[in-house]
């Protein structure tokens, strides 16, 4: 008896619906195993992580703020993967649009500059994070260079630019020699939906970006094109799309969303640029995407359960001491799962009872 | 299904030798999940015997030479080899004990030469330099010449066949299977296959042949096994039988014979082809070399030639997927489209349906309304500024499964899970419906059955017969000849002089079809024909 797999004659609708929940469940019990051993009560720490978080009104706003970033990266990298473009550097392009936009509010920082700053900033982002993300693009459709790892070096690049503007020319001379640039006036401060709360316009923009997406993909030619040329590349050019001019036009898409994402972290719950402004949110937006099966909806569920584990994860690591790092491990089980039960999609178990008989007699 | 049982009687064994069959299957079955691939095949073959094994793509041909050339482990049943049970354990324990297989699709390194494509098939016990002598010698004997030195990409199909040949050969195998070996072949290489074929017979073989071509099934086996659905549905001497009687036993009903239209009548030209040059795309490629001839309406080009001669480059260049630097090279309907795009092309009224079926034609994971979609979107009102009509698409899946009888399990499913045949009919009523003026079909019936062939043969006469221009690549010679009007060959990227379908003899194909000129009187007098 062998358990085997076996080809689907139809991709299976129901198994693309199931397999993330089936990955979580997956990853919830490998991460009981990896409490225990970490000496650890695994049901007061899974209370921490996924119920905790979802009791109190500040939690609850929190999650949708750190979702923000994750579903508006992850929806420009769906583009971008659906299509066959793995663009891994949408930190880079995180950090490069943070760093755009934070130009026009320290260069008007108390200036009496209008409400046209904040506008701006989210322009600038966009197009700083579109031009950054199409260096990798241009180079894989000029030289063949392979925009995986081009992408993802420029991510450290963006990382140590940065840095330097914040140890230098742009850090806040009253700010005690802490890398960070002034707080930014309220007309380059991204504005809050809830007077005292946590949870700002970025958000409406996130549900917006998730709702055009949405209608791209699956009402229009060009979100036709974008998923022809992934599935099958040579069917696409017999069809008259060309995927090079995709890989533009996705990178593009995908690094300005990324810029906006960045600004608006920046501007918004940060409220000024200083080093690490993102706890990888840029890397976290794979994972998101990919446990989104690549859907705009799919994506909004996945940014919100992923922000769910950031914020759990401070909980258990104030709580439990459980190492902030443990949510990284988290992340990274739950990609691994999702992956895996994606060829459930196209395959299925079956158990297969040897029809290997023993030989008779003289045969 | 009865009427067709024809069953040798097992005691009248007057020409085989010893009292066993060679090979022997018993209720061979193989089953894939709920799917019966092979359901309880009995079939013996004697020594001194070319058996052919006949049917349709999607018999249970390849499953069960697959079984008896041990990849794959039949479900139930069993292969008795000399009258003993056998289990084989894989394809080297099928070779030790004397059984050997050529298949259809080469198994070489296109960088290595001859005689390392020979060592790497071989279980490896002699010198190279002992075995390479070796293989000059076999190949000499049986009058299959082969340079043990040239390298795999400089050779022709023929040749690489033979190279597959010589290394079944080179393990002196008592039992050797064929499939559809002459598809690849022009009528006169195939000549001298069954030259060799015969000479291997003579020495006390056996053969197991896999075809669909039933003459020279006629011409060259003594038995014949004939399968359908996965059954086997007779065996039978194919010398008795006609053509007709061996298809409508493996079609299980009579085909519907091709009717051109008599009245068709060539008009303006549609599609003009003006030296078209073209270096090759990849490497090993092939480069088009001075392309002309002009097509006119109501009329069917057909293009014949071994495959790998530069028809999948004319398809590209035609269809524009490789642009031509010099406009006139291409000119659809009056207009020079040599530097168009094929979305441009197709707005011309140009059409068209690639050889590879899933992957070129269609996205095999994408629905049939997304696949209308993918060659209608510029031309057929499927597209509103920028957003697709999704009962447009719709309505061109229900005509296309109306008028060419799609046979598919609900409305709009994926482009994969319909059979060849029905995605075949599928894609070609895709274009049809959209009323093309010029089609350019490459292989338009390959591994197809032969109901569906003669639903598309049909729709390609009554297009042209509408006033469209067809032109049709195949390797089928049948084919060309059923529909075509004119035929010309490509060999080495070079297309001859069309013939007049009246003056295109299979001599004189196979002849062009294997880079020899026409004598200079004839090809005059084909061309002015």
């Amino acid at each position: 008896m062998q358990l085997v797999l076996e080809k689907r004659a139809e991709r299976s609708g129901t198994i693309a619906l199931v397999s993330p929940l089936i990955a979580i469940g997956l990853t919830i019990v490998t991460m009981v195993i990896l409490f225990a051993l970490l000496g650890k009560n695994p049901l007061l720490a899974l209370h921490a992580y996924f119920i905790a978080p979802l009791t109190d009104g500040y939690s609850l706003q929190e999650i949708a703020v750190k979702a923000t970033p994750l579903v508006m990266i992850a929806i420009g990298l769906s583009l971008c993967y659906l299509a066959n473009a793995w663009n891994i550097g949408a930190e880079g392009q995180f950090l490069i649009g943070a760093v755009a936009g934070s130009w026009i509010a320290v260069k008007t920082q108390g200036t009496d500059a209008g409400v046209w700053v904040l506008p701006a900033m989210f322009v600038l982002a966009a197009a700083a994070g579109a031009l950054y993300a199409l260096i990798p693009a241009i180079c894989k459709v000029k030289f063949g260079a392979s925009e995986i790892l081009t992408s993802l070096m420029l991510v450290y690049v963006a990382d140590l630019f940065l840095d330097y503007l914040v140890r230098g020319p742009w850090r806040d001379p009253h700010g005690f020699n802490f890398p960070t640039t002034a707080e930014f006036d309220p007309v380059a401060t991204v504005p809050l939906l809830i007077e005292g709360g946590r949870l700002h316009l970025g958000s409406i923009i996130a549900l917006l970006v998730v709702a055009a997406a949405a209608i791209l993909l699956a009402r229009t030619i060009k979100g036709f094109e974008i998923r022809v040329v992934g599935a099958a590349p040579r069917a696409a050019r017999f069809g008259g799309f060309n995927a090079n001019q995709l890989i533009i036009l996705t990178f593009a898409v995908s690094g300005a969303l990324a810029g906006l994402a960045g600004i608006i972290e920046v501007a918004g719950p940060v409220g000024h640029l200083q080093p690490g402004i993102s706890p990888g949110y840029g890397f976290t937006a794979i994972i998101v995407a990919f446990l989104g099966r690549l859907n705009p909806l799919g994506i909004l569920i996945a940014g919100l359960f992923l922000a769910l584990t950031f914020i759990g994860g401070e909980q258990a690591q104030i709580a439990m001491k459980i190492p902030l790092d443990v949510t990284k491990v988290f992340q990274g089980i739950l990609l691994f799962y999702v992956l895996a039960c994606d060829s459930l999609i196209l395959y299925r178990f079956k158990l297969v009872f040897s029809n290997r008989q023993v030989p008779r007699g003289a045969g | 299904m009865q009427a067709h049982q024809r069953m040798l009687d097992p005691t009248s064994k007057g020409p085989h030798s010893g009292e066993f069959p060679l090979l022997q299957t018993a209720g061979l079955t193989k089953r894939y999940g709920d799917f019966l691939a092979n359901d309880s095949i009995d079939i013996d073959v004697w020594p001194k015997e070319i058996h052919a094994l006949l049917g349709e793509n999607g018999a249970g041909k390849s499953t069960l030479v697959k079984a008896i050339y041990g990849l794959i482990q039949p479900s139930a049943g069993e292969i008795r080899w000399q009258g003993e049970r056998i289990n084989l354990s894989g394809p080297s324990d099928a070779r030790r004990r004397g059984i050997g297989m050529v298949f259809q699709h080469f198994s070489l390194f296109d960088n290595l030469t001859v005689a390392e494509n020979v060592a790497l098939g071989l279980d490896g016990r002699e010198s190279f330099k002992d075995m390479s002598a070796r293989l000059e010698q076999v190949s000499k004997t049986y009058g299959l010449p082969l340079d043990p030195r040239r390298e795999v990409w400089q050779l022709s199909v023929g040749e690489r066949q033979r190279i597959e040949i010589v290394r079944a050969l080179m393990q002196d195998p008592k039992f050797l299977i064929l499939d559809e070996p002459t598809a690849v072949l022009t009528p006169q290489e195939a000549d001298q296959l069954f030259i060799v074929l015969e000479r291997l017979k003579a020495e006390g073989r056996a053969i197991l042949y896999i075809s669909h071509k039933l003459e020279e099934v006629k011409r060259l086996c003594d038995t014949a096994t004939i399968l359908r659905g996965g059954r086997k549905v007779a065996t039978c001497n194919p010398r008795l039988e006609t053509a007709a009687s061996l298809a409508r036993m493996m079609v299980g009903s009579e085909i519907k014979e091709v009717k051109a239209a008599s009245a068709r009548k060539s008009t303006v030209p549609r599609l003009v082809v003006n030296d078209l040059s073209l270096a090759p795309g990849e490497a090993h490629g092939v480069r088009l070399k001075h392309i002309s001839f002009e097509l006119k309406g109501g009329e069917i080009l057909g293009i014949a030639g071994v495959a790998g001669n530069g028809q999948d480059e004319l398809f590209a260049a035609l269809s524009g997927e490789r642009l031509s630097k010099d406009p006139g090279t291409v000119v659809i309907e009056g207009i020079a489209a040599g530097h168009l795009s094929i979305t441009q092309r197709r707005k011309l009224g140009a059409a068209f349906v690639p050889e590879e079926r899933l992957g070129h034609g269609t996205a095999p994971r994408m629905k049939l309304s997304e696949n209308a979609l993918l060659t209608g979107h510029a031309a057929s009102g499927m597209v509103h500024r920028g957003f697709i009509d999704n009962a447009a698409t719709l309505k061109t899946v229900d005509r296309a499964t109306e008028t060419f009888d799609v046979r598919k399990a609900k409305r709009d499913p994926e482009a994969a899970s319909l059979s060849g045949g029905n995605l075949q009919k599928f894609i070609v009523g895709r274009e049809i419906l959209r009323n093309p003026a010029v089609l350019v079909v490459s292989q338009p019936t390959w591994g197809v059955d032969a109901g569906a062939a003669a639903v598309i043969r049909q729709a390609l006469l009554d297009l042209a017969t509408a006033g469209a221009a067809v032109l049709v690549t195949s390797q089928d010679l049948d084919e060309l000849t059923e529909i075509a009007d004119r035929i010309a060959v490509m060999f080495h990227g070079k297309l001859s002089a069309p013939l007049a379908v009246s003056e295109a003899s299979r001599e004189k194909l196979g002849l062009l079809m294997g880079g020899s000129s026409l004598e200079p009187r004839e090809a005059a007098h084909a061309v002015g024909a």
